[in-house]
């Protein structure tokens, strides 16, 4: 696409390019140095700041890494039960809506499109506060998993039910002229093919719930955020603490965002490869 | 519901100050997110590294940490403001990086064709992008820029999970947690807030969409 907006550079654009290059490098080398000769002001360079966090030999590092790292596996496990919760459900929300009879199915669209106008962190304070009151006592990790699924269901609902749409007509006409009921129609012809389509997005969505399952830390879920939270209070050492969390979610999401890359190439080619 | 009519005034206020969060939030990060996809879209490497980094970074990491890293880690560096202001550029740093691949992805959607026929007229660079190819990325633009603002609102209820104190969704957690009411009205009523903000935005922005649209 690096040729839509203007042509192949000739000796004069190259050479403004390369003026361009050379000074965006310097100014964001100057930009660089002034926030670390600010960091150095302000004290945020010293030993006592970095090594519990980068320095192995520091008598907190192994404490703190193994306090993160329960943090990290509660982030993953929230994200992944609410995952395979919101896909069951949301293939089921989805089935719904595409075999409902037109008497019904506007209650299913209504409740769909309500719920997908609901803010994520809404969705888990509604499960944390209603349901005690209603007297249901769960671990605090159910009631971040029960807010991430109700929101996750529909939006993965939505994804299944465009990925049942896009396949061609004659996967339907086929498996009717074949004799299959509606459901098995569904169930052994469309939905199997549909989650191949899928796969892609599904993993992309992945990566938002794995995002706000750090939406937790407000229920006092201790996953990464929450335990960062608890170590800087020892610890004093907010920006470097945070930078390291950040770059853990980072780190994670990216290589989910990569993977779903990957799929979505295989995909296409085997689709292409079999049309 | 006598909760929310008691505390009407207290709803209305955090109403109002939720929206006046995102019409800020949606000011500063469609401007931070187009020139971002301004350096993507430029002939210039170097640039495009650095926004395709920030993109990178900003979009993989959760809303809350980069509102924690800025509310905690900025006064660290001597830079003070009030947790409104570092709500609100928490929000556009995060919303940024959406924006600018929206708006990256309507530049893609014009057809190659059109950048080549208005060179082949004689067109110069800018009039080139200014004319033919931006109107037209411009339009198909519309629909996912909706949804990132759209987005952006529902996440605006973080801020107040985080103590901005009076926006919408702080009053449900004050009135839920300290006063003692029972959650599911209160919630209830904060909920409606949020969804009368984004129904009316999304109405708005269908209208736009419908008078954006060109026939291809």
């Amino acid at each position: 696409m690096s040729n839509l907006l203007f042509d192949t550079p000739g000796r004069r654009a190259r050479r403004r390019v390369l003026i361009a290059s050379a000074l965006s490098v310097v100014g964001l080398a100057a930009l660089v140095y002034m926030t670390v000769r600010r960091l150095a002001n302000q004290g945020q360079l010293g030993a006592e700041k970095w090594s519990p966090v980068f320095n192995p030999a520091d008598e907190q590092f192994a404490l703190l890494w193994r306090f993160l790292a329960v943090g990290l596996l509660n982030t993953l496990r929230a994200a992944s039960v609410a995952v395979v919760l919101s896909v069951a459900l949301g293939t089921a929300l989805a089935v719904a809506r595409i075999s409902a009879a037109r008497s019904y199915g506007w209650l299913i669209v209504t409740a769909v499109e309500i719920l997908r106008g609901v803010p994520v962190v809404i969705a888990i304070f509604f499960a944390a506060r209603v349901l005690p009151e209603l007297g249901l006592e769960l671990p605090l990790m159910w009631y971040l998993v029960i807010g991430l699924t109700v929101y996750n269901s529909v939006v993965i609902g939505e994804i299944v039910r465009a990925g049942v749409g896009a396949l061609p007509r004659g996967q339907t006409e086929a498996a009717e002229a074949l004799g299959l009921s509606r459901g098995q129609t569904l169930g052994l012809v469309l939905l199997p093919q549909a989650f191949r389509i899928m796969l892609p997005a599904l993993i992309s969505q992945l990566v938002v719930v794995l995002k706000d399952t750090s939406l937790g830390a407000f229920i006092s879920y201790e996953e990464l955020l929450r335990r960062g939270n608890i170590a800087v209070q020892s610890l004093q050492n907010p920006l470097q603490l945070f930078l390291v969390i950040a770059l853990l979610f980072i780190a994670v999401n990216y290589a989910l965002g990569q993977l779903a890359a990957r799929v979505e190439r295989r995909v296409s080619q085997s689709a292409a490869f079999q049309d | 519901m006598d909760v929310v009519v008691e505390n009407f005034h207290l709803y209305y206020t955090g109403f109002l100050k939720t929206l006046g969060i995102c019409l800020w939030a949606a000011a500063g990060s469609v401007l931070l997110g187009t020139s971002l996809a301004a350096l993507r879209v430029s002939p210039v490497q170097s640039l495009q590294w650095m926004s395709a980094g920030y993109v990178n970074a900003l979009r993989n990491c959760p809303l809350t940490v980069v509102l924690f890293f800025v509310a905690f880690g900025l006064p660290e560096l001597g830079l003070n403001c009030s947790y409104y202001w570092f709500a609100v550029s928490a929000l556009v740093l995060y919303t940024a990086a959406f924006i600018c691949e929206a708006a990256r992805s309507g530049i893609n959607s014009v057809p190659q064709g059109q950048a080549e026929a208005a060179r082949s007229i004689g067109m110069s660079f800018s009039r080139s992008l200014r004319l033919v190819i931006l109107p037209q990325a411009l339009r198909s633009v519309v629909p996912p820029l909706g949804s990132v603002i759209i987005a952006m609102i529902k996440n605006s209820a973080i801020v107040g999970a985080f103590g901005v104190g009076g926006e919408l969704f702080s009053v449900g957690d004050t009135l839920t947690g300290s006063r003692g009411y029972a959650a599911l009205p209160v919630l209830s009523g904060v909920l409606i807030g949020y969804l009368l903000i984004t129904v009316s935005a999304g109405l708005l922005i269908q209208i736009l969409e419908r008078k954006a649209t060109i026939a291809r």
